[in-house]
C-alpha cells in the first residue's frame, strides 16, 4: 500500500519510541505502531498517563530506563594487554533488552582516552579514540581477568557495616541475575553468614583499658600545653 | 612491617564505613569528549550494593585514620585501639582513577582523621583532589570532607576541585559536643557552614569579564547526624536540621544510626543501629524538602517528640489531621494532594496532567502504581468516596504492621 500522507507526532513520542523498541518483549512495534495510530486522531494522548495503552508503553520506557541504567553501574572493565600509548578494557555484561547502542555514547563520554568493548549476548560496542561502533550479533563471553579486582573486592568486603545488614534492600537494587558478572558478588554469602558473629563480638569484647600509646603522647603533650599556658597566665597576672 | 596497599585499604574504608552519605548526584554535567576521563550527568551511578543494603557509588576512604582528637562515638578516636594506616596522596589519586577506569566507582569521597593540625591534613587532601583534576584531568564525582578548622584559603581551594564539601555536625545538640566531643566546637564548625554558604553564593554570581558561573562546590555542601548516640529526641534533631537548611542552604542532612563499633567507648550503649528510626527521620526531612510540611507539623502530634516508628510520618500526620480528608484527587490543589498519604511527588504531577484530560477514577490511579489501599480512605475520586472510612477508629489498625514477637538476642 502506498502512504501519501505524512504523519506528525509529538517530539515526545518520538522518545517515548526510541525507548519502547529497546525492549525485549515482541508486542513492542504492535503497541507503538497503536499510539501512532491514535494520537493522529487524540492529540494529547501521552498526555494521559492514565490510559492502558499509554501506560502500558511507559512501563516498556520504563524498564528499558532501568536497565541502561543497570548497564552503566554494572559493567565492569578488565584490562588487557594492548601496544601504544592508549590502554584498553574489555567487559562482558548481559542486559535485559536491547540497550548496546543506546548504551554507547554514555561509556565513550566517560571512558574516552581508553579503549573499550562492551560485549554482550545482544550485541557489541566497542571505541577505539576514533569511531563508536556498535553491532546486535551475539557475542561470545571472553574469558577475563584483572588484578585489581582483588583490591576492589577488599573494598567491598570493608565498606560493608555488618551490624545493618539488609539483604532484601541490596537485592531490590542489585539483583542476583547480575551478581555472575560483578566480581566483587562472590563475597555476597560470606559477608552475611558472618554479620551477626561479628557484631555479637563487638558486644562482647568491652572497650580495652589501654589506650595505644601515641594517644598517652598526645594527651601528655596537650597538658603540658595546658600546665605553660596556666603558667603563663599566671606569670603575666603577677 | 609495613602494610601493604591492600592492607591499609582494608583499613581505611573500614574506617570509612560510618559516613552515611555516597551520593554523586546534582553536580554540574560533564565529559571527557575534550580530553580527561570521566563523567558527570545530573543523576548519580550505584556500582554496587553491600548487604547492609546502601548503596556504593564512591571510593569512601579516609587519607589516615590516626587522628588527634578523641570523640567518643567516633571508631578513629585516639584512644582507640583500632588498627592505624595512612595512604600517600599518590596511592589515593592511584585507586581512584584505576576503580574508575574498571566501572567500580563514580568518584572519590575523601575523609580523614586530624594528623599534626587541621591545615596540614586539608592540604594533603586539597593536593590529592588538584592532582586528580589538574595532573590526570579527572572529570568524575569529588566529595570531600573538609577537615573542622581549617583555613579560609584551603576550603575555598578545595571547592575549586571538590563537587560537595562537606563537614559532619555530628550531634544535634551543643550538650551533645560537650559530652562526647569536647575538643570540636560547635559554634565553629556552624561559622565554617556559614562561610562556605558565602562562598558558594559569591561563586554563583556571573563574573563581569567571563560572565559565566565559577565553577565552586556545584554539588553544594552536606553535613551527617549520628542518631542514638545522645538523648535527643526525633523533634529535636529536625529542628537541627531545618535550621541547617534554611541558614546555609546545605543541599542535605544525613541521619546516621549510631552503630556499634570495634573498641567502642565505654560511654556509650551498645545497641541495635536504631535503623527504623534513620529511616523515619529520612521520611520527615523528605516531608519538610519536598512536600511543603513544617517540622513542627511532622512532630506536633507526638508526646516525646519521637516519630512513631510503625507508621511513616506523613500517614501519622493525617490520621492526627482527619478533618482535612478526604481530598478531591480531581479537584485539589498540588499543596493538599502532596499531603496524601501513598502520593509522592512524581503521581502528583502525573494527576495534575491526567485531569486536565479526563476524570479520574480509582483505575487511573491504579494505572500510576498508587497504592490503592493506601490512599483510598484520602481520596474522593470519580464514583469513589470513602467517607465512612476516614471515620473509623480503627483505621490506625489497617495500617500498622501486625505485632511482632521480640527477636531473641
Amino acid at each position: 500500500m502506498h502512504i501519501s500522507r505524512s504523519l506528525t507526532v509529538p517530539q515526545a513520542f518520538l522518545d517515548l519510541a526510541q525507548a519502547m523498541i529497546c525492549h525485549s518483549d515482541p508486542a513492542r512495534f504492535a503497541l507503538a505502531y497503536r499510539i501512532l495510530w491514535r494520537l493522529q486522531g487524540e492529540r494529547h494522548l501521552l498526555d494521559i498517563p492514565t490510559d492502558p495503552d499509554v501506560a502500558r508503553a511507559r512501563k516498556m520506557e520504563k524498564s528499558v530506563r532501568r536497565d541502561y541504567h543497570k548497564m552503566t553501574a554494572f559493567v565492569r572493565f578488565k584490562e588487557v594487554p594492548q601496544d601504544g600509548p592508549r590502554r584498553a578494557f574489555v567487559a562482558w555484561f548481559e542486559p535485559d533488552h536491547h540497550i548496546v547502542a543506546r548504551t554507547a555514547p554514555f561509556f565513550q563520554r566517560r571512558f574516552t582516552d581508553m579503549d573499550w568493548v562492551i560485549a554482550t549476548p545482544m550485541g557489541r560496542s566497542a571505541w577505539d579514540g576514533e569511531a563508536l561502533r556498535c553491532d546486535d550479533a551475539p557475542a561470545d563471553k571472553p574469558d577475563l581477568s584483572d588484578d585489581t579486582d582483588e583490591l576492589w573486592r577488599t573494598y567491598f568486603v570493608n565498606i560493608f557495616n555488618p551490624a545493618r545488614l539488609k539483604v532484601k534492600m541490596m537485592q531490590t537494587e542489585m539483583p542476583k541475575k547480575y551478581w555472575k558478572n560483578l566480581p566483587e558478588a562472590e563475597m555476597i554469602p560470606g559477608l552475611i553468614n558472618g554479620a551477626e558473629q561479628r557484631v555479637r563480638e563487638m558486644a562482647d569484647r568491652l572497650a580495652s583499658d589501654t589506650a595505644p600509646r601515641f594517644n598517652t603522647r598526645l594527651h601528655a603533650k596537650t597538658q603540658a600545653k595546658t600546665h605553660a599556658k596556666i603558667h603563663e597566665s599566671v606569670q603575666s597576672r603577677s | 612491617m609495613k602494610k601493604t596497599l591492600k592492607q591499609r585499604l582494608a583499613i581505611l574504608s573500614d574506617a570509612a564505613k560510618y559516613d552515611a552519605s555516597c551520593a554523586s548526584s546534582g553536580t554540574s554535567k560533564r565529559d571527557s569528549l575534550k580530553g580527561g576521563l570521566g563523567s558527570t550527568e545530573g543523576s548519580g551511578i550505584c556500582h554496587a550494593y553491600a548487604p547492609d543494603g546502601r548503596c556504593i557509588s564512591l571510593l569512601k576512604i579516609l587519607m589516615t585514620n590516626f587522628c588527634i582528637y578523641d570523640c567518643a562515638y567516633c571508631i578513629n578516636r585516639s584512644s582507640s585501639n583500632v588498627e592505624r594506616a595512612r595512604f600517600t596522596p599518590e596511592e589515593v589519586v592511584w585507586l581512584t582513577l584505576e576503580f574508575y577506569r574498571r566501572n567500580y566507582i563514580e568518584g572519590l569521597f575523601l575523609s580523614s582523621g586530624i594528623i599534626r593540625n587541621s591545615d596540614y591534613t586539608m592540604e594533603q587532601m586539597v593536593r590529592i583532589t588538584r592532582d586528580l583534576r589538574v595532573k590526570h584531568g579527572f572529570n568524575g564525582y569529588i566529595h570531600l570532607k573538609t577537615i573542622p578548622e581549617a583555613s579560609t584559603k584551603l576550603i575555598e581551594e578545595a571547592g575549586l576541585f571538590a563537587d560537595r564539601l562537606s563537614i559532619n555536625i555530628e550531634l544535634p545538640t551543643d550538650a551533645g559536643f560537650e559530652k562526647f566531643a569536647p575538643q570540636k566546637h560547635p559554634k565553629n564548625i556552624r561559622r565554617s557552614m556559614g562561610e562556605l554558604k558565602n562562598a558558594i553564593d559569591d561563586a554563583s554570581e556571573l563574573t563581569l569579564q567571563t560572565r559565566r558561573k565559577k565553577h565552586f562546590v556545584p554539588a553544594g555542601q552536606s553535613t551527617q547526624m549520628i542518631i542514638g548516640a545522645d538523648t535527643a529526641s526525633d523533634a529535636t534533631i529536625l529542628g537541627t536540621s531545618a535550621g541547617l537548611y534554611d541558614r546555609y542552604r546545605l543541599r542535605r542532612v544525613y541521619y546516621s544510626a549510631f552503630s556499634p563499633i570495634p573498641d567502642s567507648s565505654k560511654s556509650l550503649p551498645l545497641i541495635k543501629p536504631p535503623l527504623m528510626r534513620e529511616h523515619r527521620l529520612y521520611q520527615a526531612d523528605w516531608l519538610y524538602r519536598f512536600y511543603g510540611f513544617e517540622i513542627g507539623e511532622i512532630t506536633a502530634g507526638r508526646v516525646d517528640g519521637m516519630l512513631d516508628l510503625q507508621l511513616d510520618p506523613k500517614l501519622s500526620w493525617a490520621l492526627e489531621n482527619r478533618a482535612r480528608f478526604p481530598v478531591d484527587v480531581n479537584k485539589a490543589e498540588r499543596e493538599m494532594l502532596l499531603r496524601v498519604p501513598g502520593f509522592g511527588t512524581k503521581t502528583v504531577d502525573a494527576i495534575l496532567v491526567a485531569r486536565a484530560h479526563k476524570r479520574l477514577g480509582l483505575d487511573d490511579l491504579g494505572r500510576l502504581r498508587v497504592s490503592l489501599k493506601k490512599v483510598k480512605p484520602f481520596v474522593t475520586a470519580a464514583s469513589w468516596s470513602p467517607a465512612r472510612l476516614i471515620d473509623r477508629v480503627d483505621l490506625r489498625g489497617m495500617f500498622a504492621p501486625p505485632p511482632q514477637q521480640m527477636e531473641l538476642l
